[in-house]
């Protein structure tokens, strides 16, 4: 039931952007193709954040992975895109795995420590092994547009659909996946892990599931953007993009997939809008590109203090104060989940540990 | 109760998040319709006979000529490269206030990339796909502008004088849109090569690089000339990473006497105190891009700095071996020279007149002869058939390679060696071409003198 009306709701969101993509025009197209390849990633990491409980600052590196991935086989094997971008969400799961088999055993702090670490390290490989992932300069990435569109069909509205689809497609996934029974569990997991093992779940395979979902999500996400952008390269997954996802994972609402994509339009759209006001005032080089950044966090500060719950809480709030809602809803505290419990977990983690896991 | 607040997340509606996405398309193409508005070409309409100014191809309107380019204005790379773009854009404002291109006013639109490659792409795709420019002019960086390469040449917008001398620009057949400039890393790399080969006969001699195309290519170059038997050691640098100690120390252990370096300013200056620290003093030969007096004594002052140590900035360059493909700052009569610190003092006084700066007017003027020569209403292709069909030289002291086979800029340049923190010329004017045993020729001509107005003739 759930299934039908999250796909009814896709195909009219899909006939919708499909339209759109022919009224834009071509860069708009490439923002939209932007936007729907982090709309994946930050759905995932929203997900693994929102709805499991664990913290990761690593997004950027499966995304990395991902694009990566996606990048060496089109350029060795020549695989058709949708294999390619199958392929590169399974092997950054496959990382996310072995990464999240670690993560169950770490909380908090030093979960998001550790995947730290992640988004720091992994783009210097690519420095390191220069033949295969082309160094700093990194490697191109060619995709063409489809015969039956025709030569004069332009590359970046075909971006568009493709970006597109893959979100809608991972969105619908993902709705579904948080309100089956997996998606209970993880929520019995995250809001006590000793009540969880007690009911008998298994929280350990459940959190390393959400990280692999999360993780395939980032893999998908930058392969997307690496054939958006037509280039994959270190520079382009530094730490400030994992910053940067979960920045639009908690500005839109963490937990919430509506959420992952106010985040992602905050994430590609703000900082364009305002290189462009820096710019179109005459602003010199250093101070318009200095700008951009200082705004960005201007305008993060003033949606955390209006909207503690990120947009789509405040939004949610917003419509519950107009229509009946159930009292969870109500109240003016929303679900800041996180960064409350974390502070109240982590200390008392070592009495925890010994409770949950064996 | 904690609980319950999180429960209520699921009960959330299903279609919120599609309906968002929706939402955001709508978003997205409101914004769209705001900012495509009159950004296509307005012109006049009319014929593209000799009278009227038409809007002749995308970014040409009656009145103006909007160009584009990426440059690096923060970041490691910033430090002297940021003075590029300004000063470019302050000879097309004298070359704007003295009639512009054929009545018309060069628009210059140039953006932060942070010499990160991933950046180039997105600014790049914004300055063709929405600022809708007629041609990207002067991209700066070799790793930057690879990336971005291929997508100019796919969309055919003209890819003008990228600032970097990489070989790979010279490929007509993948790339026909776009064209080096400055001193290619090939050449370059033979002309440094073969006077450390006469000068320091016997010498160990090691290599400082960075690590891809650009250093790379230098690398060709020297390897041409040097015998491979004096080169003890050759170490690569990454340009996101500055920690540079352990390559200066393998340099050191391995005995090196000469390091060449082909390096950005920043590790040049890195390379110089990394070395000091060490008690390590090779003679420095090092590639144009990375020797500018001015820029390299202010970073090494900078650097030092940091670390709380007092440095001499000309101190520490005097001494270094490098070429020049423009005319030296300190010839205070040559034509161009004089041109180039006129319209500095009137346009970008507060900057530094140094060799960015010569470089940034020297290839707008480039710029404006190929405009000039592409006729009253240009379309893009009559740019790039104007550059194949040669370039006269003008500021440059050796003649371009231009034509429609070969897409390499300048071809030759002198020897000189930092003195008083100045760039003092120590020999003739050296052309040769890009192949492994194509010969190193002084070339004689008297290079022309800038143009009175300071305007291509045309």
């Amino acid at each position: 039931m759930t299934l039908v009306k999250h796909l009814g709701a896709a195909v009219v969101a899909g006939l919708v952007l499909l339209l759109l993509s022919y009224k834009l025009g071509s860069y708009r197209d490439y923002q939209l193709a932007e936007v729907a390849a982090y709309v994946v990633a930050v759905g995932g990491l929203t997900v693994l954040i929102g709805v499991s409980g664990q913290l990761s600052i690593g997004q950027g590196a499966f995304m990395a992975i991902g694009g990566y991935a996606g990048a060496l086989l089109m350029i060795h094997l020549a695989w058709p895109l949708e294999l390619v971008l199958l392929a590169s969400a399974v092997i950054s799961a496959a990382a996310g795995a072995v990464v999240g088999v670690a993560a169950a055993r770490l909380r908090g702090p030093y979960l998001a420590g550790a995947t730290l670490l992640l988004a720091v390290a992994l783009p210097s490989i690519a420095d390191r092994y220069q033949g295969v992932f082309g160094g700093d300069q990194g490697l191109n990435v060619t995709v063409n547009v489809p015969g039956f569109l025709g030569t004069s069909f332009q590359l970046t509205q075909w971006l568009a659909w493709v970006c597109c689809a893959a979100a809608l497609i991972t969105l619908v996934l993902l709705a579904n996946l948080v309100r089956s029974g997996i998606g209970r569990a993880w929520r019995a997991v995250r809001d006590d892990e000793v009540a969880a093992a007690l009911a008998g779940l298994n929280v350990a395979r459940l959190q390393v599931l959400a990280f692999v979902i999360s993780a395939a999500c980032a893999g998908l996400g930058g392969a997307l953007l690496a054939i958006v952008t037509a280039n994959v390269s270190p520079g382009g997954y530094t730490l400030s993009l994992s910053i940067g996802l979960l920045t639009a994972a908690v500005l839109g609402g963490l937990g919430s997939l509506a959420g992952a994509v106010w985040g992602s339009l905050l994430l590609v759209l703000v900082p364009s809008f305002l290189t462009d006001f820096a710019n179109s005032h005459g602003l010199s080089g250093a101070a318009s590109s200095s700008v951009p950044i200082a705004a960005y966090g201007l305008v993060l500060i003033v949606v955390m203090l209006a909207f503690p719950a990120g947009i789509q809480g405040g939004l949610r709030r917003l419509l519950g104060l107009a229509a009946p809602a159930g009292p969870a809803q109500l109240p003016g505290l929303p679900s800041l989940p996180r960064l409350s419990s974390l502070r109240r977990n982590a200390p008392a983690r070592d009495t925890k540990e010994k409770g949950t896991t064996s | 109760m904690n609980t319950e607040r999180r429960v209520s997340g699921a009960r959330r509606l299903a279609l919120a998040p599609v309906a968002g996405l929706a939402a955001v398309a709508m978003l997205v193409a409101a914004c769209g319709s705001n900012a495509s508005s009159g950004k296509s070409g307005s012109g006049s309409g009319g014929s593209g006979g000799s009278g009227a100014l038409t809007a002749s191809a995308p970014g040409i309107t009656s009145t103006t000529i909007t160009i584009g380019s990426h440059q690096p204005l923060t970041g490691i790379a910033a430090p002297g490269y940021d003075e590029i773009a300004p000063a470019s854009n302050a000879y097309f404002q004298y070359l704007n206030a003295h009639g512009g291109i054929y009545g018309r006013k060069i628009d210059y639109k140039y953006l932060n990339d942070q010499y990160n490659p991933s950046l180039t792409a997105s600014v790049v795709r914004q300055l063709v796909l929405k600022d809708n420019v007629y041609a990207i002019f002067d991209g700066l960086g070799t790793p930057t502008h690879l990336a971005v390469a291929p997508f100019l040449n796919s969309e055919k917008v003209p890819d003008v004088f990228v600032a970097s001398g990489c070989e790979c620009w010279n490929d007509p057949a993948k790339l026909p849109e776009t064209f080096g400039w400055q001193l290619d890393y090939v050449r370059e790399g033979k002309i440094l090569g073969q006077y450390v080969k006469d000068h320091f006969k016997g010498k160990k001699i090691g290599f400082f690089y960075q690590d891809d195309e650009f250093g790379q290519d230098g690398v060709k170059g020297l390897d041409d000339e040097i015998p491979a038997k004096q080169i003890v050691a050759k170490e690569a640098y990454d340009p996101t990473n500055t920690t540079i100690g352990p390559l200066v120390a393998k340099l050191k252990a391995a005995g090196a006497q000469v390091v060449v370096s082909f390096s950005v300013p920043a590790f040049t200056a890195l390379l110089k105190l990394n070395a000091l620290g060490l008690s390590f003093n090779p003679q420095l030969v090092v590639s144009d891009v990375g020797s500018d007096p001015i820029t390299l004594a202010g970073l090494l002052q900078a650097f030092a700095a940091k670390a709380h140590h007092k440095v001499d900035g000309n101190l520490l360059t005097q001494g270094i071996i490098t070429d020049g493909y423009l005319p030296s700052l300190g010839s205070a009569s040559n034509s161009w020279i004089q041109l180039f610190t006129k319209i500095h003092n009137q346009y970008i006084p507060k900057l530094p007149m140094d060799g960015n700066v010569e470089f940034g007017m020297a290839v707008a003027y480039t710029f404006a002869e190929a405009m000039f020569k592409a006729g009253r209403n240009p379309t893009r292709q009559d740019l790039i058939s104007a550059i194949s069909g040669g370039l006269s030289q003008g500021v440059s002291v050796a003649p371009y390679a231009y034509s429609a086979s070969d897409h390499n800029g300048i071809t030759g340049a002198y020897m000189a060696m930092i003195s008083g923190g100045k760039l003092v010329p120590t020999g003739p004017v050296l052309v040769t071409d890009t192949s492994p045993t194509g010969a190193i020729t002084p070339f004689t001509t008297t290079p022309p003198a800038a143009p009175s107005t300071g305007i291509p003739p045309h």
